[in-house]
C-alpha cells in the first residue's frame, strides 16, 4: 500500500482551514443554505409577532390611559390579564365567548365529522349512484367561502328583528322566524356544519380509499363479523384520518369570523373571533391580544388532548399510499332512496345557496321576491340615488371592481409566493432530512396551523403596525394580505412540498450533480418539472383559499387594500343584501371558473383528489 | 490521468463509524471492486469519491488534484469532479427523453451542437440502443434503462468511472449478459472503474483487484485469484466461495489437525506451531472417491444438490458436516459411504484467536 501524502487526520475548530472547509461545504450544500435561510424568514413572521403580541399584553398602552389615567405607558402590567380573567367585565369579554366558541367548535366539529363520515363511506365502500357527480359536487363547499351559507341563510329566515328587510320565509307564509331560528349558535351551527362537512369528507374518503379491503377479509376469513370487522380493523386505520378531521375542522372553526359575526352580532351572540373583532375596533388592543394568545393555548390544548384519546401522536397526518383493491357493498333495496337522500343534500348545501344568492341579488326591493320585482340592477345599474344609498351595480361600481382586482392578485401571489416557498422548504427539509435545521424548519412551517386564523390576524396587527427595523408598518397594505395568507398556508404547502420532493428520488438529482450540473439548472431542469403537479394542486388550494377567506385579513383590511371579502362583509353589515348576494356569487363563480381552467391547463389532481392534511 | 487516492478517510453518521480511516489506491486504468456485505461502508466510500458525502477526516486526490482534504480545508463539489457514476436505480431523469438523458450535461459544459450530436449517436451505438433517443425511461425494458445509464456515462467521457451495484436491480440472466457488456465498456474506455457490488461473482469476474470491506475496516485486497485461494482471514474466507468454504477447529498433535471425526495433515511450519487452529479449505479441493483409498478418510452422503453442471454434497463425518464440489450431475441415496482427501496445497490455517491467516504470519 502506497501511503499517500495527502495530510490526513482532522484541523482543530476554529483554525482557518476548518473555518475555509465550512465555508467551502456550506457553498456546495443549498439545501443548507435555504434551511437558514427559510428558518430566519419564518421565524420572523411567525415566531417573533407571537413574541410581540406576548409582551405587548403585559405592556401598558397608551390606550389603556382612559381606563387607568395613572398608569405608564410601557411599564410592565397585568392590567389587560386582570380584565380579562377577573372582572366584572370578563364575562361579557372573556368567559360567554370562551363557551360559546367551545359549544359551536364541538357541535359543528361533532356534525360535520358524522356528515363527512357517512358520505365518506357512501362513495367509497357502497354503490351508491352517481359517484362521479356527486365526488365532484361534494367539495363544492371547499371552493365557497365558509359564510356563503349564512347569507343564504339570511336570505331565508331574516326576521323583524334587526330591522330592514325580511327573509323569503316572511314573504312567502308571512310568518316570522323566530330569534332562534334566525339568529344565534342554532344557525351558526347548522351553516357551519354543513360548510365544514367537506374538510371531514374529503380526509375521511381518501383514508377510506387506502384501506385495503384484503385486511377486512383477513378479519372475515377468521371468523369476525360485519361490525366486528369495522370496529377492530377499519376503525383503527381510519383514526389518524379521523383525528385529522376533528383537529382541522375545531381549530378552524375557533378562528372562523364570517359566520359568527353575521348570524351572532345582531343578538350580541360573542364567540372568540367576534370578540376579538370588537375588541380591536374598540381600541382595545391589550385584551384582544389576551384573547388571540388564549385562542392559540386552546387550539394546542385541544390538539394535545385529541392526540391523547385518538392514541395517535400525529393525528393531524393524514395517510397516504397506493390505492388497493376495494370491495363495495351493495346497498340493496336502500340504493336509490339513499343516492336521493344524497341529491337533496347536495341541493340544501350547493345548489339552494347559490339559487338564494342569486335570487337575492335580483330583487329590486329586499325582501320583495315576486318575479315583478326582478331586476339586474345590481348587476349592470349606474347608481341610482334612491337604491342602496346610490351605490352601483357589480359592472360600474368601481370600488367592487377594485377588490375583485386586489382579490385575484391576492390569489395569484398567494399561489405563487406559497408554491415557491412550499417547494424550497420541501427542498431544504427532505434534503436535509437527519439534521436539526430540517426538523426545526419542518416544525416552523407547520406552527401557523395551530394559530386560529383571527388570532394570527391579531398577532400580525401586533407586529406590523409600526415598522420594525428595514421593515416598514405594513398595515393596510396589500404586502401584509399576502404575506398572513402565504403564512396561513404554509403548513399546507410545505407538506405538498416535502412529499413533491420526497417522491422525487435523491439520486435523481445527484446523477446531475456529478455530471456537472449545478444548482440552478438542477432545480429548474429536474426538481421543479418533477415536482410540478403535486405544486400546482398546492398553489391552486392557497389559491381557493386565499380568494374566500375572511377571518385570517378582516382585522388586517382597509379601504386601501380591500378584497371581494372585505367588501361582502361590510354590505352585509350595511344591510346591503343585494349588494353582498350579487359579489358572493361572482366571488364563488370566479373561483369555479379559475380553478376549472387551472385543472384543465395542468390536468393535474384536482382539488377533489387533494390531501387537505 | 484517472488515479484515485484515500488517504486516511473516516465518516461517521452520529456515532456509527461507517469507515473507518481507510487508505486506498487506485491506478489509472485500473478496474477495483470493493466488495462487502451491506452496511459495510463501501457506498459510503464510493459516494465520498464523488463527492455526494463529505468525510470527517482525512483526503481524496483524484487525478493528482486534491479534491478533498480536511487538514487543508478543500472540498470540490461533485459538480467540479468531472467523473462518471452509475446509480443503483439507474437515476435516469423520467420526464426526459433517452436522448435528452444523455445530452443534458453535454450541454451545460457548453459542447458544439454537432459534437453532441456525434457523441450521442456514438454512445447509443456501444451500448445498442440507436434508434432509442426518442423514448422515455418508463417506455424501456430494466436492462435497456441500465444502459441508457452507460450511455449518459459514455458520452461525458470521464476518466473515472464510479458504479454503485449496478446490476442488482437485473433478473438473473441479463446481469449475467450486462457483466460482459461493463467488462467491455471499461476495456473500450480505458477508464479507472471503481465498482461497488455485494455480490462476490461480479467482484470475481470483472475486477483486476478486490478490497474487501467489513464494519468500515478493509478486510483484505487483492487480486481476485489471491482473495479467493489465499483469503487474509476467516471473514474472507466464509465470504467468498458459494458453496462456503469448509472450516475444521482442531489441536495439533503429529503433524496433523486433530479435528475429533478427521484430521487434516499439516505443512511442518505449521505442524510445529502446536495448540490450537481453524483450517480452510474448499468444497472443490476435496477429493472423492466411492471406495475405500489408503489414507483417505470415510464420510457419509446427507443432502445431494445437483445445479446441472456441478453436484453439491453435504456429507458427514461422525456429527462434522463438511460440503463438497463435485463436477457432473451426482446423485447418490443419503448415507452412503465416501471416502474424502484433502489436496493439501489448497489448505488455509487461521489462528483461531485473531482469526487472520496464518500464512502471513509465515512468510
Amino acid at each position: 500500500m502506497i501511503k499517500a501524502p495527502i495530510g490526513s487526520g482532522k484541523p482543530a475548530f476554529w483554525s482557518v482551514q476548518n473555518i475555509s472547509y465550512q465555508a467551502y461545504r456550506l457553498k456546495t450544500r443549498p439545501e443548507l443554505i435555504i434551511g437558514v435561510l427559510a428558518l430566519c424568514f419564518l421565524s420572523f413572521v411567525v415566531l417573533v409577532p407571537l413574541l410581540q403580541i406576548i409582551q405587548d399584553a403585559f405592556t401598558f398602552q397608551s390606550y389603556d390611559l382612559s381606563y387607568e389615567p395613572d398608569g405608564v405607558v410601557g411599564s410592565f402590567t397585568l392590567f389587560h390579564i386582570d380584565r380579562v380573567f377577573n372582572q366584572p367585565i370578563s364575562t361579557a369579554l372573556f368567559y360567554k365567548p370562551l363557551l360559546n366558541s367551545l359549544k359551536m367548535g364541538f357541535a359543528v366539529t361533532a356534525i360535520a365529522l358524522v356528515v363527512g363520515f357517512s358520505l365518506a363511506w357512501l362513495m367509497v365502500r357502497t354503490n351508491v349512484h352517481f359517484k362521479g357527480v356527486f365526488g365532484a359536487m361534494l367539495v363544492f363547499p371547499y371552493m365557497m367561502p365558509s359564510w356563503v351559507m349564512a347569507i343564504a341563510w339570511l336570505s331565508l329566515f331574516k326576521n323583524d328583528r334587526i330591522g330592514g328587510s325580511e327573509g323569503l320565509l316572511t314573504y312567502l307564509t308571512g310568518i316570522q322566524a323566530p330569534d332562534w331560528v334566525a339568529y344565534g349558535i342554532f344557525p351558526i351551527v347548522i351553516t357551519l356544519a354543513l360548510h365544514y362537512y367537506a374538510y371531514a369528507y374529503l380526509l375521511i374518503s381518501g383514508a377510506l380509499a387506502t384501506v385495503d379491503s384484503e385486511l377486512e377479509e383477513a378479519g372475515a376469513t377468521s371468523g369476525m363479523g360485519k361490525w366486528k370487522r369495522i370496529r377492530v380493523i377499519t376503525m383503527p386505520l381510519l383514526m389518524p384520518a379521523i383525528g385529522s378531521a376533528i383537529v382541522l375542522t375545531f381549530i378552524r372553526i375557533l378562528g372562523t369570523f364570517g359566520t359568527p359575526a353575521l348570524l351572532g352580532l345582531p343578538v350580541r351572540f360573542f364567540t372568540f373571533s367576534t370578540q376579538i373583532y370588537a375588541s380591536i375596533n374598540a381600541r382595545n388592543q391589550g385584551d384582544a391580544f389576551v384573547l388571540a394568545l388564549v385562542l392559540i393555548v386552546l387550539a394546542i390544548s385541544f390538539i394535545w388532548i385529541n392526540s391523547r384519546i385518538i392514541g395517535v401522536r400525529k393525528s393531524y397526518v393524514t395517510m397516504t399510499g397506493k390505492g388497493f383493491r376495494k370491495s363495495e357493498s351493495d346497498l340493496g333495496k336502500m340504493r336509490w332512496p339513499i343516492t336521493i337522500l344524497v341529491i337533496l343534500f347536495l341541493c340544501m348545501t350547493v345548489a339552494l345557496p347559490l339559487i338564494l344568492l342569486l335570487w337575492e341579488s335580483l330583487t329590486l326591493i329586499p325582501g320583495n321576491y315576486s318575479i315583478s320585482n326582478l331586476t339586474t340592477y345590481f348587476w349592470n345599474g349606474k347608481g341610482n340615488i334612491n337604491l342602496a344609498y346610490g351605490e352601483p351595480g357589480i359592472i360600474h361600481n368601481k370600488g367592487i371592481l377594485e377588490a375583485l382586482f386586489n382579490s385575484i392578485k391576492l390569489g395569484f401571489a398567494a399561489a405563487l409566493f406559497n408554491g415557491v416557498l412550499g417547494l424550497l422548504v420541501g427542498y431544504a427539509v427532505v434534503r436535509g432530512r437527519g439534521a436539526r435545521l430540517s426538523k426545526w424548519l419542518e416544525a416552523i412551517a407547520f406552527a401557523p396551523y395551530i394559530f386560529p386564523s383571527i388570532a394570527l390576524g391579531a398577532i400580525y396587527i401586533g407586529m406590523f403596525s409600526t415598522n420594525i427595523g428595514p421593515v416598514p408598518a405594513l398595515y393596510g397594505t396589500f404586502t401584509i394580505l399576502v404575506l398572513i395568507t402565504v403564512i396561513k398556508n404554509l403548513p399546507f404547502t410545505s407538506r405538498t412540498g416535502i412529499a413533491a420532493i420526497l417522491q422525487i428520488h435523491q439520486s435523481l438529482e445527484e446523477a446531475a450533480r456529478v455530471q456537472g450540473i449545478g444548482w440552478f439548472r438542477r432545480m429548474f431542469r429536474i426538481i421543479i418539472p418533477l415536482s410540478m403537479s403535486g405544486l400546482v394542486a398546492g398553489m391552486l388550494l392557497t389559491f381557493i383559499t386565499a380568494m374566500r377567506e375572511l377571518s385570517l385579513i378582516i382585522l388586517l383590511i382597509s379601504p386601501g387594500n380591500m378584497v371581494l371579502t372585505g367588501l361582502i362583509f361590510s354590505y352585509q353589515e350595511m344591510d346591503m343584501s343585494q349588494h353582498s348576494s350579487a359579489v358572493t356569487l361572482m366571488l364563488v363563480l370566479l373561483i369555479i371558473v379559475i380553478s376549472v381552467i387551472v385543472r384543465l391547463i395542468t390536468r393535474s389532481a384536482g382539488v377533489g383528489r387533494l390531501n387537505v392534511t | 490521468m484517472g488515479q484515485i487516492l484515500l488517504d486516511g478517510i473516516v465518516k461517521s453518521y452520529g456515532k456509527v463509524v461507517v469507515v473507518k480511516n481507510l487508505d486506498l489506491t487506485v491506478q489509472p486504468g485500473e478496474f477495483l471492486t470493493i466488495l462487502g456485505p451491506s452496511g459495510c461502508g463501501k457506498t459510503t466510500t464510493l459516494r465520498m469519491i464523488a463527492g455526494l458525502e463529505e468525510p470527517d477526516q482525512g483526503a481524496i486526490k483524484l487525478n493528482d488534484k486534491v479534491v478533498f482534504s480536511r487538514n487543508n480545508g478543500v472540498v470540490v463539489p461533485p459538480e467540479a469532479r468531472h467523473l462518471g457514476l452509475i446509480f443503483q436505480s439507474y437515476a435516469l431523469w423520467p420526464h426526459m427523453t433517452v436522448a435528452k438523458n444523455i445530452t443534458l450535461a453535454l450541454k451545460e459544459q457548453k459542447i458544439s451542437k454537432s459534437e453532441i450530436a456525434q457523441r450521442l449517436e456514438n454512445a447509443l451505438d456501444m451500448v445498442q440502443l440507436t434508434g432509442y433517443a426518442e423514448r422515455y425511461p418508463s417506455e424501456l425494458s430494466g436492462g435497456q434503462q441500465q444502459r441508457v445509464a452507460v450511455a449518459r456515462l459514455i458520452a461525458l467521457r470521464p476518466s473515472i468511472l464510479l458504479m454503485d451495484e449496478p446490476l442488482s436491480n437485473l433478473d438473473a440472466k441479463l446481469r449475467t449478459e450486462m457483466r460482459a457488456s461493463l467488462k467491455r465498456l471499461h476495456r473500450d474506455l480505458g477508464a479507472t472503474t471503481v465498482y461497488v457490488t455485494h455480490d462476490q461473482i461480479e467482484a470475481l469476474t470483472l475486477s483486476d483487484r478486490i478490497i474487501i470491506m467489513n464494519e468500515g475496516q478493509i478486510m483484505q485486497e487483492g487480486s481476485p485469484y489471491d482473495i479467493y485461494h489465499h483469503p487474509a482471514n476467516i471473514f474472507v474466507a466464509e465470504f467468498i466461495g458459494d458453496p462456503g468454504i469448509n472450516l475444521f477447529k482442531g489441536t495439533i498433535s503429529n503433524g496433523m489437525l486433530d479435528c475429533g471425526a478427521i484430521s487434516i495433515p499439516l505443512p511442518t511450519t505449521i505442524a510445529n506451531r502446536g495448540g490450537n487452529l481453524i483450517a480452510g479449505i474448499r468444497p472443490e479441493k476435496i477429493k472423492v472417491s466411492e471406495t475405500a483409498k489408503n489414507g483417505w478418510q470415510e464420510v457419509t452422503t446427507g443432502i445431494l444438490q445437483p445445479t446441472g453442471a456441478n453436484t453439491i454434497l453435504e456429507v458427514k463425518a461422525e456429527d462434522i458436516p463438511i460440503t463438497l464440489l463435485q463436477t457432473g450431475f451426482i446423485t447418490l441415496s443419503e448415507n452412503t459411504p465416501l471416502w474424502i482427501d484433502f489436496e493439501t496445497d489448497a489448505l488455509s490455517f487461521f489462528d483461531t484467536q485473531t482469526q487472520e491467516n496464518l500464512r502471513n504470519e509465515v512468510s
